[in-house]
């Protein structure tokens, strides 16, 4: 950790220095790319959910003038894709859900690309779909995979999860009061605002593929594509374009993507692929649905004594990292407040729905909202308060959870005691009609990445010119959550140099150093410190020369002001004279260093134990909601946020990423569900899917907890994902305590309110 | 299929402009496949994100649902044309940057122009708008990054 007492730069609120690119329209997105002789790529999809396919005629498509190639499964020699290898990238003999893929077309515009999708002839035998989990597990159910592996002895799970800590049988006999319920999530969309996009350019002349994509992790991207394609992974260059909203959704290879390599490949031109909205809902990744079935325990005195999770998951037709969010939910069962025994299933079954995706959070808000609701059951049956019994089981510095987690630092109490203070609690302001009131939820994050590759690190390149200003090349990638900033701002911070002599390379998979990808909350932390790894070597490289020149010893000097001054002499030398020093004249060496850092987290066993992130970030948020007991209508007005982030950065950019993510948990809490109806998406559209707009937003008020992690650039930890994950559970927890009823799906629409409403009264009536 | 053409004459970021364009083409289409101003940013195309929102006769209009032919014997202005060349950034621009409130930045041109439009039209009607007329002010314009409040603050500065 940099122990660094007065800092500069770090703390201050620094606008995005790409910012003023976004402001005045000249960032180039993957959706603005236009190379010379570009063709434009689209594919045609299933029309159902599940079918046969008999034949697939794409002749009259060949045919019509302006299209330049078509191709389907039997026109290419690739793989399948998905970490479990079982989604192929065109379809033929049978589709699976309404995303497939049957054949694509590149021409030279996009009407007649569309124009040749209408030619081709596909004759189908459609099947029943299966799309119950429940009842994809029957017996008699067919198999819907047929690339499956047969996770858990089962031909339609595609993958499963067993953990458990504790002696189970003895806690649960601790027990003064168990709570069982069942929970119910909805599938949900990223939406970013930039539909999905990729720009291939392939040269027959030197085999070299360069693909313009919007990818989060463009180094796993590069590997699968290769895989895919059965190509060398260096010949193939990603290159990111500004990417318009992440979110998870730019994890998974999507089969558009080859698509549009081969198009390019086949007719050695360059082609681009741009979703529209609709596709975008239709065909991107999503959030998976489950349903989660929790027991959990506490003593007489409320402390918790066990947890006992089965989790269904909708995986769809294909398995995509969507299936290994029970990795990250496993660790909220398991170590999220203090758990003596932890019993976790969680299964991932095949459906003809479409498949999921990662999602910020990973996972975590689904498993934080089964959770948080039991918690304040158990309040109840206790006769608790609902803040009292959380903050009894909070989780502590130096705790090693169940799971083997390594807690050095934790503001979990902290977080909880600031947001229950500020936020008025207990006071209830129940009117007629309206009625007021809190709920609260807690949660646990990987804060320092998370060991799910074999290496989980960042590399960087620095490389100080002539003129003293410096080129950070790292890993890392840039997707509007400001890393790029925050970056910048540490090397103004170590290099005492402004930040307008600070520029960033990071969207070129020939020129950047590895770099596992932006997920997991990781980048500020693991590119943070590769980093600094990077700046000390480049600071003793200088100090070295200009201790020589200015007759000191290194340790004396400092770096301020753009100069590297000694604190006894006073005497100093302007950082880029030394540079031109080391450059021009014997040792005739130029300013550029790499390193590359490694987080000390472990990969878990074959039982899920082990210490997965470099460090962990916890929250705690309360909000007072109210309810409009004539329409069902909830109403959101404030969200007290408690954040453990380390040491705060940018307050800047860390308000947008607490901001924003409580925005998008409240979405997820009140208005946002992809409605399926046999395989079929029924609101495609911004019209029908309601995201959050300005007008529904509460106050937000955000208290940073700063718990100073040791292993952490300058004390920090990870921040993005953490906001969204306990909002939806808060939300639903005041609803379910404002009206004396028990909320446990989402999303909490007026409908589900006045229904709930309805049923008690008939109920007590 | 014939497409109807037609002659419309212009002024786009204060340039005359004079295009034979189909009848059926959308003033989006026109700036950024025409034009090549690709700052204007297609959303959903649907009149529902705002992301394409530029001003006609300094108006705000969802770009995606305006006919091209319309704009004819009008002044659109694009965000490439509130700033630049001699011109600095226009007050609403420095605003979102200075508060924050821009992150992934796909939705902010068309937030700025629908911005731009709203400080005008309160401007004219010399009216200090509160925090609730800013957000409905911003409504019609889709954020997935921001949660909006530094938007707001940004808005809420320029008054």
């Amino acid at each position: 950790m940099n122990t660094k007492k007065n800092m500069n730069i770090i703390g201050k609120r620094i606008p995005k220095l790409d910012a003023g690119d976004r402001v005045t329209g000249k960032s180039i997105y993957g959706t603005d790319i236009e190379l010379p002789g570009m063709l434009h790529g689209a594919i045609l999809r299933s029309k159902f959910p599940s079918a046969i396919i008999e034949s697939i005629d794409v002749s009259k498509a060949r045919a019509l003038p302006g299209v330049e190639c078509v191709i389907t499964a039997d026109d290419v020699d690739i793989t399948n894709l998905s970490y479990r290898k079982d989604h192929p990238v065109l379809k033929k003999d049978e589709v699976n859900c309404i995303r497939d893929e049957i054949a694509a077309v590149a021409a030279v515009s996009k009407d007649v690309a569309e124009k040749a999708l209408e030619l081709i002839e596909v004759n189908y035998i459609e099947r029943e779909g299966i799309f119950d989990p429940i009842a994809a597990l029957k017996d008699d159910a067919p198999r819907i995979n047929k690339f499956s592996k047969k996770g858990n002895g089962n031909k339609n799970i595609s993958e499963s999860f067993h953990y458990e800590h504790g002696d189970l049988e003895a806690e649960k006999k601790k027990s003064a009061c168990i709570v069982s319920r069942q929970y119910v999530l909805p599938k949900v969309a990223h939406a970013c605002m930039a539909p999905s996009n990729v720009t291939a350019d392939y040269s027959p002349v030197d085999g070299q593929l360069t693909l313009h994509s919007s990818t989060q992790v463009p180094f796993l991207y590069q590997r699968e594509m290769s895989q895919v394609l059965k190509m060398d992974p260096s010949k193939i260059r990603v290159v990111q374009p500004i990417i318009g909203g992440g979110f998870g959704s730019k994890l998974d290879l999507h089969p558009f993507e080859p698509i549009c390599a081969l198009l390019s490949i086949k007719t050695g031109k360059p082609v681009q692929i741009l979703y529209s909205r609709e596709e975008e809902f239709l065909y991107s990744a999503i959030r998976q649905s489950m349903v989660i079935d929790l027991t959990t325990g506490a003593d007489e005195n409320g402390k918790f004594t066990f947890r006992e999770v089965k989790i269904m998951k909708d995986n769809g037709a294909y398995t995509s990292w969507g299936a290994r969010t029970s990795f990250v939910m496993m660790q909220t069962f398991s170590s999220l407040y203090q758990t003596p025994a932890c019993v976790y299933d969680a299964d991932a079954v095949y459906t003809n729905n479409v498949f999921a995706g990662s999602f910020r959070g990973f996972g975590n808000p689904q498993a934080t909202f089964a959770l948080e609701r039991n918690i304040d059951l158990m309040a109840h049956e206790l006769g608790m308060d609902r803040a009292e019994i959380r903050l009894l089981n909070a989780n502590f510095p130096g705790e090693v959870t169940g799971q083997g987690l390594e807690y050095h630092s934790c503001g979990h109490k902290q977080a909880l005691e600031t947001v229950v203070k500020n936020s008025g609690y207990p006071e209830n302001k129940h009117g007629e009609r309206y009625k007021r009131g809190f709920g609260f939820a807690s949660m646990l994050h990987v804060g320092g990445g998370a060991k799910i590759y074999p290496s989980d690190g960042c590399g960087t390149t620095l490389k100080m010119d002539p003129y003293g200003f410096l080129t950070i090349i790292t890993g890392s990638s840039e997707i509007g959550q400001g890393s790029e900033t925050v970056l910048a701002m540490m090397a103004a911070e170590e290099l005492g140099i402004g930040l307008d002599r600070i520029k960033i390379i990071n969207t070129d998979t020939s020129v950047k150093p590895w770099d596992v990808g932006v997920h997991a909350s990781r980048t500020s932390f693991v590119a943070g410190n590769s980093l600094l790894g990077a700046l000390e070597i480049l600071k003793e490289k200088l100090s070295t020369r200009a201790a020589q020149l200015l007759n000191t010893n290194p340790d004396d000097l400092v770096f301020q002001a753009g100069e590297i001054r000694s604190g006894k002499t006073g005497g100093a030398f302007k950082i880029d004279k030394i540079v031109r020093e080391l450059h021009f004249k014997p040792p005739h060496e130029l300013c550029e260093v790499s390193y590359f850092y490694e987080p000390s987290s472990e990969f878990q066993d074959k039982d899920y134990k082990g210490n997965v992130s470099g460090c962990y970030a916890f929250a705690a948020q309360a909000v007072e909601v109210e309810v409009d007991t004539l329409t069902g209508k909830v109403n959101v007005l404030n969200v007290h946020v408690g954040q453990d982030v380390g040491k705060v950065l940018n307050p800047l950019g860390l308000e947008g990423q607490i901001e924003g993510g409580v925005i998008m948990g409240m979405g997820y809490a009140l208005s946002e569900e992809m409605i399926f109806e046999d395989g079929y998406l029924r609101n495609p559209t911004f019209h029908d899917y309601k995201v959050p707009t300005a007008r529904d937003i509460p106050e937000i008020s955000f208290y940073p907890v700063e718990t100073n992690e040791e292993t952490g650039p300058f004390g920090a930890k990870g921040v993005a994902e953490a906001p969204l994950v306990p909002t939806p559970a808060a939300i639903a927890n005041a609803v379910s305590n404002i009206l004396d009823v028990e909320i446990n799906s989402l999303p909490v629409t007026p409908e589900k309110v006045l229904k709930t409403i309805c049923d008690k009264e008939r109920g007590q009536g | 299929m014939k497409t109807n053409l037609c002659t419309i004459s212009f002024t786009v970021n204060g340039q005359l402009c004079e295009r034979t364009i189909p009848a059926s083409l959308l003033l989006v289409d026109l700036i950024r496949d025409e034009l090549k101003l690709k700052g204007t940013k297609p959303g959903c195309l649907e009149g529902e994100c705002g992301s394409c929102s530029v001003l006609v006769d300094g108006i705000a209009v969802n770009s995606c649902l305006y006919l091209a032919l319309n704009v004819d014997g009008k002044s659109v202005t694009t965000i490439e044309g509130l700033s630049g060349g001699e011109k600095s950034l226009d007050a609403v621009q420095q605003s979102m940057m200075d508060h924050g409130a821009v992150q992934c930045g796909y939705c902010t041109s068309g937030m700025v122009m629908a911005i731009k439009s709203f400080q005008d039209q309160c401007h004219k009607e010399n009216h200090k708008p509160d925090r609730e007329e800013i957000k409905k002010g911003l409504e019609g314009n889709i954020c997935r990054c921001t949660g909006y409040v530094k938007i707001i603050d940004a808005v809420e500065s320029l008054f």
